[in-house]
């Protein structure tokens, strides 16, 4: 059974969220603290949401020098799938596995709301699945979202294909309406939206499941052809 | 020796500063004209103990850009000062 590893620093607060996603859909779950440097034999990492460390000087900034952050590195390098939602993608970035900051969204507003999101590339763990077009319905809720990088990465990210996810209605000021992007690899991915957020008819759209349908398909297929340790 | 360092972090020129923004609008409105380029940032104060001044430097500088700062969306500017002993 395909098992997903869930980081849980001090001030996390989606794992359980996630934890009982991937569960419905049938994968295996466990939680990964973020004081022991392993990823345990996992087939795909998720950094959920949350306040990491508080946020404390900036979201990210701390958790991304907790020992599990080590072992989450060497899982990404050997192409081990990699998720960061919301605060995870800040800690993501942190890290320097993706590239760009997020930053206070424009208006200085905490955004909580259903977002429309179109797939426009297909190159990641998270929408190999999804065709590209598809418009998915998945909640925000982040005051730092705003993605910002430099021009010459921006170019990068378009011309390798790497900005997975865009709003179809910008909430927070990020750079070509980003709301996702890949690793050039396509196995490490963040996103503000919470698809954990959208997996269920009770919590208003099941459109996230469809991407962490996606995430665990991309697992099970790397487990089998690379056992990852 | 033993030095203070104050650290200050600040957005890139250009980098949008959406808090710096909107402080500058309220301005007028309390009735301050003539006040532009408002940016906030964030200041750091630390004691270190090195060798000399340049060593000092070094170690606050490394530690700045490694974590007090996003390189990303901030720089650094470092200065130091020796205190004199008791």
């Amino acid at each position: 059974m395909t098992k997903v590893g869930v980081v849980l620093f001090p001030g996390s607060n989606c794992e359980q969220d996630v934890l009982e996603a991937v569960r419905r859909l049938g994968a295996e779950g466990e939680l990964l603290w973020h004081g022991d440097a392993t990823v345990d034999g996992v087939d795909a990492v998720v950094v959920p949401g949350g306040f990491a460390h508080g946020d404390y000087l900036r979201p990210g900034a701390i958790a991304r020098f907790s020992p599990v952050m080590d072992a989450v590195t060497r899982f990404a390098a050997e192409g081990g799938p990699v998720v960061g939602i919301c605060n995870g993608f800040q800690v993501l970035t942190e890290a320097g596995l993706l590239p760009g900051a997020l930053s206070k969204n424009r208006g200085l507003t905490f955004r909580c709301e259903m977002t429309s999101l179109r797939v426009d590339s297909r190159k990641s763990a998270l929408t190999e699945a999804v065709d590209e077009g598809t418009i998915l319905r998945v909640p925000i809720n982040h005051f730092e979202g705003n993605y910002q990088c430099d021009p010459a990465t921006l170019a990068t990210l378009r011309d390798e294909d790497r900005i997975v996810l865009r709003y179809v209605d910008n909430p927070n000021g990020s750079v070509d309406d980003i709301a996702g992007i890949c690793s050039a690899d396509g196995n490490v991915v963040g996103l503000m939206p919470h698809p954990e957020r959208a997996s269920h008819p009770l919590l208003g759209s099941e459109d996230g499941n469809r991407l962490l349908t996606s995430l665990l398909g991309a697992a099970a297929r790397l487990a089998v052809s690379s056992p990852l340790g | 020796m033993t030095f203070e360092a104050f650290v200050e972090v600040r957005r890139h020129p250009g980098i949008a500063d959406p808090e710096g923004a909107t402080i500058e609008r309220a301005l007028p409105t309390l009735g301050f004209t003539g006040v532009s380029g408002v940016s906030v940032g964030k200041a750091f104060r630390l004691t270190v103990e090195a060798e000399d001044l340049e060593a000092a430097r070094t170690t606050v500088a490394a530690l700045a850009e490694r974590i007090l700062a996003n390189p990303v969306l901030e720089e650094v500017r470092v200065s130091l000062s020796e205190v004199a002993p008791a």
